[in-house]
């Protein structure tokens, strides 16, 4: 039987009395680019902070590659990978620091020495990358954590607004590596409000408003159940 | 223009968060005032003592009636040893005994002998104050024995004059006996374990302190935390990690500060004699202890920084939470220069217990004078506080406090237990 990437079931996750997430459901399967799409406060960094073993579950069920949360956190941590949306990076170490950080949880030896080459062809901040995370722009910033997310192999990526903030030439290149690395067998889960760039970049896509996924599929199927140009579209006529 | 700006930095600075730490420090602060009580209060009191005049000559009638109208005598014979367990049981400072031959010595030129017999309570500033209103006393018996010489004009010898009578001092201190050697003389030798100690123990704890707490500030406001959490690496793992480095930065820091203080320190001891002539000595043995009660009350105290920064939100807001921290190590630093642990009432004595930090502060003083006990039992209950608080911390990473500020309630609690899980 073919393991799931993700399996999340009815997932309700309350912020005191103020609940965030409604009873969601969906599946993200190996090798593909799955996209939560919706409105700021939809409750998609809710959602990915939650399989990202950051968040608590206050009722439904969530399994990564069959190790179900919160039991197995630990096993899920070392298949995984998440990227915020607003990362930093220890601002007093160079680039190359940052990276031999991260890389020392993921292995050892030649393995750690491949992990941080990965990291470094992702990045691909040139001379930039013994400068110290504090001189960097948003850009070489976001390149820098985008390389430190996927230079582990990981089974799962999740990607809170991966071009969030970047200018075209950036964002262009994040999506191109996304799209390498997903090529290379990783499942990426990945939020964002930019619904073209969904559109664009994702095998399948679910639409969240208001904690609850009004609907799911991949671009083509949601545009034509609702009749739309584009996924923007589409949403704009799932809500209403 | 400038009350608008006024009111928004006054509204975003004056948070309960704030105010809280300062007014449970004032309420603490007003109260160890109170039971310490006024400087002033115990100066005006009267030295209580006993008296043993095995002399009665017309210089020791002199003394003795010098000595029954400025001190509470409580004792007044013949016996020093019961004397002695008479002021002991009034409280009071010390037993003098003047010699046989006192008169007949000054009045052939030489010093009366007066042997001083101290019951020292603790070595704190303010431990010292009756011992000090009895040297007084003791210089007000010397002038009066020099104005009697004056006016007979029985004496050429100026010297004799000047200082008519000569101390044989034998100090009574926490089942020690030390021979040749006033309270005033061991406070100034212990000095280095009064007050270097303390203050340098205080300054660890705040960098220590302050550095892990900045440092959860910083992850929060660098918005690295988030990918910390989501390594794989165990929360208790992360909490002992960011503890030893805060420890290791906290040491390095307070050797740099100890250098200088302890110069400066050292210029005002004297030279008079070393603690070991006098069996207050340390071995091997009460260094390690040393070491131990330092290493665990370090962690202790990291491990509640490391809960109090759990609240940080940013660097700034880490800064103001160093406070109660600052405010801890200060209590028992003040305490432990003014009072000996033993010497202080009860009340204060569960609160110096209570606060890590003050077991290292008295290590090595109680060690020198063989109390054991408060040293084994520091270490044991900065331990355990220790554990607990790791175990606070490992199951505030365990939840949604650290990156929503709440908690998350009911079953999730449950299924995660305690901190320790291996997550």
């Amino acid at each position: 039987m073919l393991v799931k990437a993700v399996q999340v079931k009815e997932l309700v996750k309350d912020y005191g009395n103020f609940r965030a997430i409604k009873g969601i459901s969906f599946e993200v399967n190996e090798g593909e680019i799955f996209g939560l799409i919706g409105p700021n406060g939809a409750g998609k960094t809710t959602a990915l902070r939650t399989i990202a073993t950051l968040l608590q579950i206050t009722s439904g069920s969530i399994t990564v590659f069959g190790h179900e949360l919160p039991k197995e956190a630990g096993e899920v941590r070392k298949i995984i990978s998440y990227l915020p949306e607003e990362a930093g990076a220890y601002k007093n170490l160079t680039g190359r620091e940052y990276l031999n950080f991260i890389a020392k949880f993921f292995g050892e030896g030649e393995k750690f020495q491949n992990i941080v080459q990965k990291g470094l062809e992702i990045a691909n901040l040139g001379e930039r990358i013994d400068d110290k995370v504090d001189t960097y722009s948003k850009g070489m910033t976001r390149r820098l954590l985008v390389g430190r997310a996927l230079m582990g192999n990981p089974k799962l990526a999740i990607l809170d607004e991966p071009t969030s903030g970047l200018d075209v030439v950036n964002a262009q290149e994040v999506r191109r590596i996304i799209n390498s690395s997903v090529e290379a067998g990783v499942a990426v889960l990945l939020s964002s409000h930019n619904m073209l760039e969904v559109e664009l970049l994702c095998h399948r896509i679910a639409l969240i408003n208001d904690g609850m996924i009004v609907a799911s599929g991949t671009a083509a199927e949601l545009k034509d159940k609702y009749g739309a140009r584009n996924i923007e579209e589409a949403f704009v006529t799932a809500i209403r | 223009m400038i009350g608008n700006i006024v009111k928004k930095e006054f509204k975003e600075l004056f948070v309960l968060s704030t105010i809280i730490p300062v007014v449970v420090i004032a309420i603490v602060y007003g109260g160890i005032g109170q039971m310490i009580g006024s400087f002033e209060e115990r100066v005006a009191e009267k030295p209580i003592i006993g008296v043993v005049d095995r002399d009665a000559g017309n210089f020791s009638d002199i003394a003795m009636s010098v000595l029954s109208q400025a001190a509470k005598v409580v004792y007044e014979g013949s016996d020093v040893e019961g004397g002695l367990e008479q002021v002991k049981e009034g409280n009071g400072v010390a037993l003098l005994a003047i010699a046989q031959n006192f008169s007949q010595s000054i009045s052939a030129d030489s010093p009366g002998e007066i042997e001083i017999y101290w019951i020292m309570r603790g070595v704190g500033m303010m431990d010292s104050i009756s011992s000090g209103a009895l040297e007084a006393l003791i210089q007000a018996v010397n002038q009066e024995i020099s104005k009697t010489l004056i006016q007979q004009g029985s004496s050429s010898d100026p010297a004799l004059v000047l200082a008519p009578t000569r101390r044989v001092e034998t100090t009574f201190f926490k089942g020690k006996e030390i021979v040749g050697l006033s309270p005033s003389q061991l406070s100034r030798m212990l000095m280095s374990q009064s007050i270097v100690i303390p203050v340098v123990v205080m300054m660890l704890v705040i960098m220590a302190g302050a550095s892990v707490i900045s440092s959860m500030g910083l992850e929060k406001e660098n918005k690295t935390l988030e990918t910390l959490l989501t390594l794989p690496v165990r929360r208790s793992q992360i909490v002992i990690g960011k503890m030893v480095g805060s420890a290791l930065v906290g040491l390095i820091m307070a050797a740099i500060y100890m250098i200088g203080f302890s110069r400066y320190m050292t210029s005002f001891q004297s030279s008079e004699a070393s603690l070991a002539d006098f069996g207050l000595t340390l071995g091997i043995h009460d260094y390690l202890l040393v070491g131990i009660s330092l290493f665990t009350a370090l962690l202790a105290g990291l491990s509640l920084c490391i809960v109090l920064g759990t609240f940080a939100k940013n660097y700034r807001s880490a800064q103001a939470l160093v406070f109660p921290i600052t405010a801890l190590a200060l209590i028992p630093t003040f305490i432990i220069m003014l009072k000996d642990f033993d010497t202080v009432p009860v009340v204060l004595k569960v609160v110096v217990f209570a606060i890590p930090f003050s077991h290292p502060m008295m290590a090595m003083r109680a060690l020198m004078l063989d109390n054991y006990w408060l040293v084994i039992g520091g270490i044991a209950y900065t331990a355990v506080f220790m554990v607990v608080m790791v175990a606070v911390a490992v199951r505030i990473f365990n939840s949604d406090r650290l990156l929503t500020g709440r908690v998350q309630r009911g079953a999730a609690w449950g299924r995660l237990g305690w901190g320790f899980r291996r997550q």
